[in-house]
């Protein structure tokens, strides 16, 4: 008897601070240790919860508590996992805070999807710019290339490959795909020979972070905060310069993604030769033809090929950093659109099972109150 | 066979229609599985790439980005094909024309078709293009121009800018002020740096005068 008034008092009084909730969001009406528990789900402030309960939850609070013990520990641990959930396995009382769950999870993913929708503006307005630059420059390195070839599987004793990705996260899959093709290139140049060694030289934080965790000791040289002015010749110049006279290397191997289209973006390696390795030629291919080519402009061919070989640096290096920009910017809009739609699919949903929930909660309560006075009627 | 003739239809494709500068080159959907590896030592490389890394794509090389050139041809061509890229514009994009003067390091170097196949350093000087009667004039900083065995004369500069658009009052304070510079600098970098501009500056009122 006791506990079924309690429990009618905890039903209307739930009722009113639900009735008040939508109002204004001053009482969730649930336990400390229940709110501790919503906190983790419904990426709240855990101070927000216990605060409410403190001002007016306390004496549902511990009801709830009662009510949480008694039950079996599967039940509970499973609510506390799923706001949904809870309607189907919870006690009686607990349906009204399963309520304040949806609502708290509605709030949060409501707030994603407008997060996510600004990232996906700002990305798109941000490619737009770089994606002009990038197709002006890829004149470039197309004179080297149709002078030297393309030569990947050179024969160098030193390689350095060169990983391009980018500093910002959430953006698709691009930094994993140029990581592992840099691992990849690794493994090729270790199975090549014994005398071949290959080391890193990283631009982006991400790329650095990713290849910290088991190759530490190959990292050669690290290069942050590309992005943080726009990208130009001066830039690349720079890195070239640090590249050039920090590392000494017969051959580069430059990893990054290719612009294609917003949705396509291909991993490529470009190769640059040191000049030695030029000097030296080889039979075969574009670079053996380097031989019947007059060098004219500083006094020996070494020299010649010394500047041929830092200006192809720079040239392909520029190119290559405009490249990756344009395919973070696409594929952060791509992932960002992703995002949004999915958060507005799981809003639907909650929606549904939200107004679901509260419609059955209405019902009951009506149908109590009509029980309730037409016991009395009878009684009377 | 199948895809010997696909090769053809590619190359093919590439001579008809030359997309305008700077313009995204397309590819079928079945060529997008396979990069076009021209020489041995790019199908090499493939080949070790699939045995190391199975499950990865295979890379892309630049050399399948760009246009196919035409072989060099038996008789000497009428004209020469000049490409002049800037880091932030392709300039001059296949142009077909008479004759070009560059600035090498060792001086006015002019190129006309068949030319000998030849590796240039250029310093900032003044580029002239000549098709017919049509004289361009340009003043480049500095770079590299690629005579290359079929006519194509790649010029790769920092910078270039049409010779109308210097002012002759800026090139006079700037030569003034860098050789002042050169004598009062005092340190190495400083000093390459004064001489720089001074170079660049004599060169460009050179070019005003000529």
């Amino acid at each position: 008897m006791s506990s079924r008034r309690s429990a009618h008092a905890l039903s209307s009084g739930a009722q009113v601070a639900t009735e008040e909730n939508r109002r204004s969001d001053q009482r969730l009406g649930v336990g400390p240790e229940v709110a501790g528990h919503l906190c983790e789900n419904c990426i709240l402030p855990s101070g927000m919860a216990s605060g409410s309960a403190r001002r007016g939850g306390a004496r549902l609070a511990n009801l709830l508590h009662g009510y949480l013990n008694s039950s079996s520990t599967a039940t509970s641990a499973s609510w506390s996992q799923t706001g949904i959930a809870a309607r189907e396995i919870a006690p009686f009382g607990a349906r009204m805070a399963s309520n304040q769950i949806v609502r708290n999870r509605m709030k949060s993913v409501r707030s994603i999807q407008k997060i996510t929708k600004a990232m996906k503006m700002v990305a798109a307005s941000k490619l737009r710019g770089v994606q002009s630059k990038t197709e002006d420059s890829r004149g470039l390195w197309q004179p080297f290339t149709a002078l030297l070839g393309d030569s990947p599987g050179v024969d160098a004793k030193k390689k350095i490959i060169v990983t391009i990705s980018s500093d910002k996260g959430l953006c698709g899959g691009i930094n994993s795909t140029s990581v592992k093709f840099s691992k990849a290139l690794m493994r090729l140049t270790a199975a090549s020979g014994p005398d071949k060694q290959a080391s890193y030289v990283v631009i982006g934080e991400k790329g650095k972070a990713q290849l910290q965790r088991d190759s530490k000791k190959n990292i050669r040289m690290f290069v942050t905060e590309t992005q943080k002015l726009p990208i130009n010749f001066s830039l690349a110049c720079a890195l070239a310069d640090e590249i050039m006279q920090k590392v000494e290397f017969d051959a580069i191997h430059l990893v990054y993604n290719k612009f294609q289209s917003v949705v396509s973006f291909l991993p490529t390696v470009a190769t640059i030769l040191s000049p030695e390795t030029l000097a030296a030629g080889s039979e075969e291919g574009k670079l053996g033809e380097l031989d019947s080519y007059e060098f004219e402009g500083s006094e020996t061919r070494a020299a010649v090929l010394q500047n041929l070989s830092e200006f192809q640096l720079a040239s392909v290096l520029y190119n290559a950093l405009l490249e990756n920009s344009c395919s973070e910017m696409g594929a952060r809009m791509s992932a960002m659109d992703n995002s949004a739609k999915n958060a507005s699919d799981m809003l639907e949903k909650l929606t549904l099972s939200y107004n679901r929930s509260r419609q059955a909660q209405i019902t009951t309560e009506l149908i109590e109150i009509i029980s309730g006075a037409a016991a009395l009627e009878a009684s009377s | 066979m199948l895809s010997g003739s696909r090769q053809a239809l590619r190359v093919g494709l590439r001579a008809w229609g030359r997309p305008t500068a700077g313009a995204i080159q397309r590819s079928f959907a079945s060529e997008a599985t396979a990069p076009a590896a021209e020489d041995e030592q790019s199908n090499e490389f493939l080949k070790q790439w699939a045995s190391v890394a199975p499950n990865l794509d295979k890379p892309r090389l630049p050399s399948s980005y760009m246009k196919a050139r035409p072989p060099a041809p038996a008789t000497i061509p009428s004209k020469l094909t000049v490409n002049l890229a800037l880091p932030h514009r392709f300039e001059v994009a296949d142009k077909e024309v008479d004759m070009i003067i560059i600035p090498a390091t060792s001086g006015q170097m002019g190129v006309l078709p068949g030319h000998v196949p030849t590796v240039v350093e250029l310093k900032p000087g003044l580029l002239s293009i000549h098709e017919g009667d049509d004289v361009q004039k340009m003043f480049v900083s500095g770079g590299f121009a690629f005579i290359q065995k079929n006519s194509f004369a790649d010029l790769v500069v920092v910078e270039a800018v049409p010779l109308e658009q210097i002012d002759a009052e800026e090139v006079k304070k700037g030569l003034a002020h860098y050789s002042q510079l050169v004598n009062t600098a005092s340190s190495d970098l400083e000093k390459a740096q004064a001489q720089i501009g001074l170079e660049v500056h004599s060169a460009m009122s050179v070019a005003l005068g000529a």
